[in-house]
């Protein structure tokens, strides 16, 4: 799995990272962020709802998972 | 970031939501007030007597603008400590029938601290727009226990108006008392009946600082949760600001006279932002529901920009806004408000006019804020 680390980052940087690796994301694959900022679990959905990515959801604490859909 | 850049015109306040610019009649008022207001109302000398009548005269000029009588209003020394009598009194005047608090998860952080405080409280949810969920609503009322339910009359952060007749509906059917904190809509829009406690804040409408509202409708039991020795009514911690009472009272009064046609003007500049920034700034939310809202306030949040650089960029600029991205806040948590509704959270910026406010001034702020986030963008790698 494609793996962003964003820990240590504070907001909106790890959001900027993600949005830096999508293109050489393929499309239907998923990326996973890892970021400690507080502001990432709520963030990291909401630019999935504005870019029509899908927020497939956060399997751990600090992880993120999305799915590049276009 | 070009920190070169010319300095807009004139600068503009836009943070009336935070703090109003003084009204005229306000300034008036509290100049003309410190002659009496000094002495303490409850003495039972001449100049006591004087302060009394100033007292007397703006309570009843408040309980006038209100709707309500004038032994239910009660000036405290700010919105935050109105809003702390409200819960933590609404909730020990109600120990008999339960603990719970319940309240919408869009509460003002006073309210919010307040319930922490007490510690039994049930959140309602909001919707994507920043509305609550009245269906969660009426099941959290009518629950067992539940003692007092808050709900915000319109969110101070987005602006998005508050289904506060049905809320109040669903209270009265379960038997359990509302507070209404109106701090944003107090001067700005009416604020529907149904509720029993009530709080407000003089800055926000243009009257000075350090002046809270608490209205307590008859029939309300509302117990002191502070020392004291009248513990059925609620009385200021200390002496009052009696100058300042005056002056929010007479500004209150001012302010309600012109307010319908100051909503219409400020409505038709806040659609004109919520237009523009959403053409204008790439990648932008424009947050908060676009028709049942405030008529002064509106929120966006800009993809990709750090909230804090973003208000200074713009103070440089010569406008004052303000924030609720995690890294302008002192707890380094985004706001409650922009996580509740699900909306971004980084890049948000809070733009809240008054009666000050002109079309020349939004129409500057429109013209720079493009380039602002750009130069941030860029600063970024974006």
């Amino acid at each position: 799995m494609i793996e962003v680390d964003s820990r240590g980052r504070r907001c909106p940087l790890p959001i900027i990272d993600l949005a830096r690796r999508m293109p050489s994301v393929p499309v239907g694959e998923v990326v996973r962020v890892l970021a400690d900022d507080p502001a990432a679990a709520n963030d990291i959905p909401a630019w999935c709802r504005m870019k029509g990515q899908e927020y497939v959801g956060s399997p751990a604490e600090g992880a993120y998972d999305v799915r590049r859909l276009s | 970031m070009e920190y070169t850049a010319e300095q807009a015109a004139a600068p503009a306040y836009l943070d009336a939501a935070t703090a109003a610019p003084l009204h005229p009649v306000a300034r008036q008022a509290l100049t003309a007030a410190l002659e009496d207001g000094w002495a303490d109302p409850d003495r039972l000398h001449a100049a006591g007597r004087r302060a009394q009548r100033l007292r007397e005269a703006a309570t009843a000029t408040v309980a006038d603008a209100l709707g309500v009588r004038a032994d239910e209003v009660t000036f405290l020394s700010s919105g935050t400590a109105a809003a702390h009598a409200a819960v933590l009194g609404g909730l020990a005047g109600r120990a008999r029938a339960g603990r719970t608090f319940v309240h919408s998860a869009i509460e003002h952080s006073a309210v919010l601290h307040a319930a922490a405080r007490h510690g039994d409280s049930a959140e309602v949810g909001v919707d994507l727009r920043g509305r609550l969920d009245l269906d969660a609503w009426r099941t959290a009322v009518s629950g067992p226990g539940v003692a007092l339910a808050g709900l915000i009359s319109a969110s101070h952060e987005v602006g998005t108006v508050q289904p506060v007749a049905a809320a109040a509906e669903a209270c009265a059917e379960a038997g359990v008392p509302l507070y209404v904190d109106a701090a944003q809509s107090v001067g700005h829009a009416p604020v529907p009946p149904g509720w029993s406690l009530l709080t407000a804040s003089a800055r926000k409408w243009g009257g000075p600082p350090g002046v809270g509202l608490l209205v307590v409708r008859k029939g309300t039991r509302w117990l002191s949760p502070y020392p004291g020795d009248d513990l059925h009514r609620p009385r200021p911690q200390g002496a009052l600001d009696l100058p300042a009472v005056v002056a929010a009272a007479a500004s209150l009064r001012a302010v309600l006279a012109e307010a319908q046609t100051e909503a219409v003007r400020l409505s038709a500049l806040v659609d004109r932002i919520r237009a523009t920034v959403a053409a204008t700034v790439p990648d932008v939310e424009v947050v908060g529901d676009p028709a049942e809202r405030l008529p002064h306030l509106v929120t966006f949040s800009c993809l990709y920009v750090d909230g804090e650089a973003l208000l200074h960029a713009l103070d440089r600029h010569g406008f004052a806004v303000s924030s609720g991205s995690s890294c302008t806040a002192s707890t380094l948590r985004p706001s409650h408000v922009l996580e509740a509704m699900g909306v971004l959270s980084h890049g948000n910026v809070r733009v809240s006019l008054h009666r000050g406010t002109t079309e020349a001034d939004v129409d500057r702020f429109l013209a720079v804020l493009p380039g602002v986030v750009a130069g941030i963008r860029k600063e970024a790698g974006m």
